[in-house]
């Protein structure tokens, strides 16, 4: 049977990687994911586990091994943060376009500048059109059990594509907390071995991630557009069988007492179980405050999403990132796209909450619910503002 | 649940008590957070690191601004740093000192319970070094009652090995000798 152990986070999703019977990881340590980088080192050094961990020099260098030893067939991990994977950024597309089954954790954290090493999510918005399937975690189980259903995902035969698991940085990576850790015989059972549809070899010369002009690009283009809208079929039946096999229930969106929720709060990542204690105290002062929360950013859930927030009057969307001189954050402009077309669609609000580690305490979340509320007119709907910010 | 923060210095081993408490209360069946003080930190500078332990699912992520009970494991931080800010009211303070409990009152002009133990001259004499964050982690169970203290042995032998005992020696002293005020 699976084991109740209290680890980090970071040491915790090592422990998963390990257990995915990995062949090769590319990793440079950086603040808030460095532990991942550690750890998994270790038990290669230490023999328990048999894969190649390639010291590199750079994040650039980081993914353009990992996309090397992907192409040569291995199961390949990697993992960073904020400049890292900003360094790592111009590789991501390849390694879609590629069709190549890497996974990546994503300890997040502020990118410069000025200098910042603690949580927030402006790390990954710009990737977001890189063709990565992207999920985030709430807390240090769902960090284990993404980053193991992301090989399951990536190296399906209909998907062939690149996962990223986003961990909030210290919110998650640094605590030490409950997760239950699957066996390897569980693992084995779920996560069979990769069997490559292509590969580099020296003795069956092919071409991978070859020229294309305008005769093809578009093409091409396409077909990663729809390998990636495709991938939601397989990322829902990986959640299915997770949910048989361990217990655990995943969806593209969760919702929390948001059927009949006149106002609903959107989160993404860590601080959505911290929100979801701001609904109990709503609720128990008879305010019908739900909570709706994004697992699956890419593919985007359209039809999820709309299913969640069908009732809802207000939607409060958090944002931990900003779209600056644009329409607010990043995932608030996706609500409000997502929406666009419906006949009948909640006013929309926009907080940008939880910058380079700013905390968000269970207050602030209700407040935000209480003071949008209040806007009796909706005047402040389809606008943005940065919560609790010094002016 | 019951919200722990601790106080020392960079490299006195704040961090590997948080997490030590964490695992060992994880084990026991309960529900623990163990983490530091995100950000920047340096060996001699002051330092916070948290615990967080309850009988059911932990769903708060944000810090800890309300303690229940504060430890202090260097007692030179008390005048620089403010070890009974937001302290709950009726909230402890465990003090690392040779002081009685009754001049670490005078010393914080607080009124609640204040509790010490030389945590340092038992590591020193046990240990024989002078890094108290596994003895006062005896401390801080014997005021709290968390847990007994058996269930911390696997967590310490698991990291310490072959120095786990004296640890575990240290940890048994602090939690006999600690003296509380009225």
């Amino acid at each position: 049977m699976h084991k109740r152990v209290g680890l980090e986070v970071t040491v915790a999703v090592a422990e998963a990687v390990a257990l995915c019977r990995i062949d090769m990881a590319g990793v440079y340590p950086i603040t808030p994911q460095s532990h991942i980088a550690e750890h998994l080192s270790n038990l290669v050094a230490d023999g328990v586990l048999d894969a190649e961990f390639v010291t590199v020099e750079s994040e650039h260098s980081a993914m353009s091994a990992v996309i090397g030893a992907s192409s040569a067939g291995a199961r390949a991990y990697t993992a960073t943060a904020s400049q890292g994977l900003l360094l790592m950024n111009e590789l991501l597309p390849i390694a879609s376009a590629m069709r190549l089954p890497i996974t990546m954790a994503i300890a997040n954290r502020a990118v410069s500048g000025p200098l910042n090493i603690l949580n927030d999510h402006s790390d990954i918005m710009p990737q977001r059109d890189t063709g990565w399937i992207t999920v985030f975690a709430e807390n240090g189980q769902e960090s284990v059990d993404l980053s193991i259903q992301a090989f399951k995902i990536a190296e399906h035969p209909d998907v062939m594509l690149p996962v990223c698991v986003n961990i909030d940085g210290f919110q998650l990576t640094h605590m030490v907390e409950p997760v239950e850790l699957p066996t390897q015989e569980e693992v084995d059972a779920f996560l069979p071995p990769f069997v490559p549809h292509a590969t580099l070899h020296p003795s069956r010369p092919v071409t991978m991630g070859a020229f294309s002009m305008s005769d093809y690009f578009t093409e091409i283009m396409k077909a990663k557009d729809e390998a990636i809208k495709n991938s939601k079929k397989v990322i829902l039946d990986v959640w299915k069988e997770w949910e048989e096999k361990f217990g655990r229930s995943y969806k593209p969106v969760e919702s929390y007492r948001a059927d009949d929720a006149d106002v609903v709060l959107l989160t993404m990542g860590s601080m959505g179980e911290t929100a979801g204690l701001a609904i109990d105290d709503l609720r128990a002062r008879g305010i019908k405050a739900g909570l709706v929360k994004l697992r699956l950013w890419r593919p985007f859930p359209f039809a999820e999403l709309k299913a969640a927030i069908k009732n809802t009057k207000k939607l409060i969307v958090t944002d931990r990132a900003v779209s600056f001189g644009g329409p607010g954050g990043p995932v608030f402009s996706e609500i409000k796209s997502a929406l666009f077309a419906e006949a009948s669609r909640p006013a929309a609000y926009n907080y940008i909450i939880g910058l380079g580690g700013r905390d968000v305490t269970v207050s602030d979340f209700a407040n935000m619910v209480e003071t949008v509320m209040a806007d009796a007119g909706n005047k402040k709907a389809d606008t943005y503002e940065f919560w609790g910010v010094r002016e | 649940m019951i919200e722990v923060r601790w106080h020392g210095r960079g490299g006195q081993g704040a961090v590997t008590s948080v997490e030590l408490l964490a695992v060992s209360a994880i084990a026991a069946g309960k529900y623990a957070q163990g983490f530091p003080s995100f950000g920047p930190e340096r060996r001699g500078a002051p330092v916070a690191a948290f615990t967080r332990i309850d009988d059911k699912k932990i769903n708060v992520r944000s810090g800890i601004y309300e303690p229940d009970v504060v430890l202090v494991l260097d007692s030179s931080l008390i005048g620089l740093v403010n070890v009974l800010d937001g302290l709950k009211p009726g909230g402890k303070v465990i003090v690392n000192t040779h002081k009685t409990p009754e001049e670490i009152k005078k010393d914080l002009n607080f009124d609640g319970p204040v509790a010490t133990v030389d945590g340092t001259g038992i590591a020193r004499k046990e240990m024989g070094v002078p890094i108290a964050n596994t003895t006062m982690i005896g401390a801080l169970l014997k005021i709290t009652g968390i847990m007994e203290l058996d269930a911390m042995k696997a967590s310490i032998e698991h990291r310490f090995g072959r120095i786990a005992q004296k640890n575990l020696n240290a940890m048994k002293r602090a939690y006999d000798e600690i003296q509380i005020s009225n």
